[in-house]
């Protein structure tokens, strides 16, 4: 698992080759702007074990030519209808994309309320060019890690979601992003920009599935700003299959009075990387990034995050839970950094993860940096096993071992679901999570309401 | 009903149970007093299945068939039921999912029709109105933050919607103060039945007070060292279990 020593050079020239093909190729901004991103890739390279923020996650020794660029073809692989997650009864305002490639036949966005535009990358790069310039612009030289720096320059697919000021939208809407089954295994770059206005609000559902088993590799980098008193609520759905390679960095900036609520959920995957940066930048601004995993056969999940609190009276709360089976592997990095002026902040940021073999591993680096003095923090990160006193308790009282193992993950896990405010997606979640639990057993589906 | 025949039990390599005999019998309670570290216990999570305790000789015949070798979730569906003298807390877990599942894996087990959300509220909501007990309890994660009467009540509960033919109490006074032990006494009085037996395992003689036993044993040093009616748990008051070769605490 030691990552090659020349595996910069493949993807760079992998961005040689299909540079002039890319979308918005006749922009002289955007092509500047993946110049920069190529040059500071070619600079840093894909992290290696010495790479401290990929200590704990280190690449599958991946070859760059076994993946390669998607072609308008990939998009077209056989898809009969897209895994169902939120009740029928809401909008299904929903973009699905196959490798990469919008599918309107998949897609729906005929309930898509007023005040709000979601639209393909690729589109919005022709009917709305400046205001991606716009986004764009500011981020040129804040990558600082390799896989972001090279979306920047690869960029070829994403979503542009953006709702105006006020606009108040009270149902989820959906990105779809299905992977694989294609002949030879495919990299994706895609890039997404989410812009809530002055107080407005939304929900999005960004979920990730495989197609068929088979590899891919998905190189994601979403662009968040939250503005002064707007709610986005942001929530992750990453299933996954089980030889797919799925990197994602969010970077998020949140306005005065202003809520950024991100879960994700993580299913599956060799190898999946999430890390979320979030700047508090208006006072009252309050973030929630919290999420669940659950890992088996030799599955890997990192999530990292790193909050910045910039100004005074700003919160951060933070769960993680996960369960890892096998020879599995989970990974926390969480920073808190209170700077100088961010007084009275306050963070808590809480990892814990279940073991269910002795051959699993859990690694989780806390860290809280403060600069100011009038600053409430708290971090705490355990890592256990299946309580055996709770599980004597629920099979003397009948229920089988097998169930009674699944009822005290499911609840180890239910914990953490708390942190998502939005009902439907709650539930959504609870169920998948319900589907990963082993088997070979009834399993209870529904939590009674006395 | 139960019968125990010269039961040896190791708990670490440790034995602690030397020769239990015991015969109850449908319709009967039982009690098993004894000190501290008499093995009263042990006998209770033997009987039950807790794992790291081991029978190395002997019988438990339950029904004429031998327990020792049934794994802890057979025995509960079979009849058999353990109210623990410290219930385990189970954070994200609603106490009625809980009872949910119990019910209804033991109802498999009999091959009965499981009972559906509508049908076991309307069950489960009944026994806690027969038993006084409030309802907030079945919403609360299972015995999460409940008082210590509470979660004895809770453990009654469960005793009544799994209906078991031989109900084993460790110890279910302690923890207690006079008006919940009165409370959680009614509510094993209401379970008192002929086809039922009950086996009280307690340290102290109050708890008798309550729930009258038909017989009182008096384990010590892992072995019954004397048996008979209910005057002997006053006895025992008395004197203590001194003249059993323990010295007072």
């Amino acid at each position: 698992m030691v990552m090659q020593i020349n595996a910069t050079q493949p993807f760079v020239d992998q961005f040689d080759d299909v540079q002039s093909r890319l979308p918005g190729a006749k922009l002289p901004w955007l092509e500047a702007f993946r110049k920069a991103g190529i040059e500071k890739f070619s600079k840093i390279g894909v992290p290696t074990i010495k790479t401290e923020a990929w200590k704990y996650t280190r690449l599958p020794n991946i070859d760059c030519k076994e993946f390669r660029s998607a072609n308008l073809e990939d998009g077209q692989v056989a898809v009969n209808a897209v895994a169902k997650f939120l009740p029928d009864a809401l909008n299904q305002v929903r973009l699905v994309y196959v490798n990469g490639i919008i599918r309107p036949d998949l897609s729906n966005l005929i309930n898509l309320p007023d005040g709000v535009s979601f639209e393909p990358l690729t589109q919005a790069l022709k009917n709305d060019p400046e205001f991606i310039e716009s986004q764009l612009s500011t981020e040129e030289l804040k990558y600082d890690q390799g896989f972001s720096a090279l979306n920047a320059a690869m960029m070829e697919s994403g979503t542009v979601f953006r709702v105006a000021k006020g606009v108040q939208v009270k149902e989820p809407i959906e990105i779809v992003y299905m992977n694989g089954g294609t002949d030879e295994p495919i990299i994706r770059h895609p890039h997404n920009v989410f812009v809530l206005e002055a107080g407005s609000q939304a929900t999005l559902v960004k979920r990730h599935a495989g197609i068929a088993t088979g590899a891919y590799f998905n190189n994601a980098v979403t662009e968040i700003v939250v503005g002064d008193g707007a709610i986005l609520k942001h929530y992750t759905v990453q299933t996954d299959c089980v030889e797919a390679i799925h990197l994602s960095t969010v970077n998020v900036r949140v306005g005065k009075d202003a809520t950024y609520e991100t879960f994700n959920v993580a299913i599956g995957g060799r190898l999946s990387r999430t890390e979320t940066r979030v700047r508090l930048e208006g006072r009252g601004a309050h973030c929630n990034l919290s999420g669940a995993y659950m890992m088996r056969g030799r599955e890997h999940c990192d999530n990292t995050t790193i909050v910045d609190h910039l100004v005074p009276d700003t919160t951060a709360r933070e769960v993680f839970k996960g369960v890892l089976d096998d020879e599995a592997r989970g990974v926390f990095q969480g920073k808190l950094i209170v700077h100088k002026d961010a007084q009275r902040t306050n963070g808590h940021q809480l990892s814990r993860a279940l073991l269910l073999s002795d051959r699993a591993e859990m690694d989780a680096k806390p860290e809280l940096e403060i600069y100011a003095d009038d600053v409430k923090c708290s971090h705490g990160a355990t890592t256990g096993q299946i309580d055996e006193n709770a599980l004597f308790y629920l099979r003397s009282r009948g229920v089988p071992e097998a169930l009674a193992r699944n009822l005290l993950i499911q609840s180890f896990i239910a914990e953490a679901l708390e942190e998502i405010s939005d009902e439907n997606v709650r539930e959504a979640i609870a169920s998948l999570v319900v589907h990963w639990l082993p088997a070979q057993c009834f399993v209870a589906d529904e939590w009674v309401q006395a | 009903m139960l019968e125990i025949k010269n039961l040896h039990a190791t708990v670490g390599g440790k034995e602690i149970l030397k020769g239990i005999n015991l015969t109850v019998n449908a319709g009967e309670v039982h009690a098993i007093m004894g000190p501290n570290g008499s093995g009263k216990s042990t006998l209770s999570y033997v009987i039950s299945g807790k794992d790291g305790y081991e029978v190395t000789e002997g019988q438990i015949l339950y029904n004429g068939i031998d327990l020792t070798e049934m794994e802890p979730e057979i025995r509960a569906a079979e009849g058999v039921f353990l109210a623990f003298q410290y219930p385990v807390e189970i954070p994200g877990v609603p106490n009625v999912t809980f009872l949910k599942e119990a019910v209804n894996a033991v109802r498999r087990h009999r091959g009965e029709e499981e009972l559906d959300a509508m049908q076991f509220v309307k069950m489960i909501k009944a026994k806690t109105e027969e038993l006084g007990i409030a309802k907030d309890m079945l919403k609360r994660a299972v015995n999460v933050g409940f008082s210590g009467g509470e979660k004895k009540r809770n453990e009654i509960l469960q005793m009544a919607v799994l209906n078991p033919k031989l109900a084993v109490l460790d110890e279910t006074d302690s923890g207690l103060d006079i008006d919940a032990l009165k409370i959680v006494s009614d509510g094993v009085n209401q379970l008192r039945s002929d086809e039922r037996a009950i086996l009280v395992i307690t340290h102290y003689q109050r708890l008798l007070d309550h729930i009258v036993p038909d017989f009182v044993h008096v384990l010590a040093h892992g072995k019954i060292q004397r048996s008979g009616g209910k005057e002997l748990a006053l006895e025992l008051e008395e004197k203590g279990y001194a003249q059993y070769g323990i010295a007072a605490e």
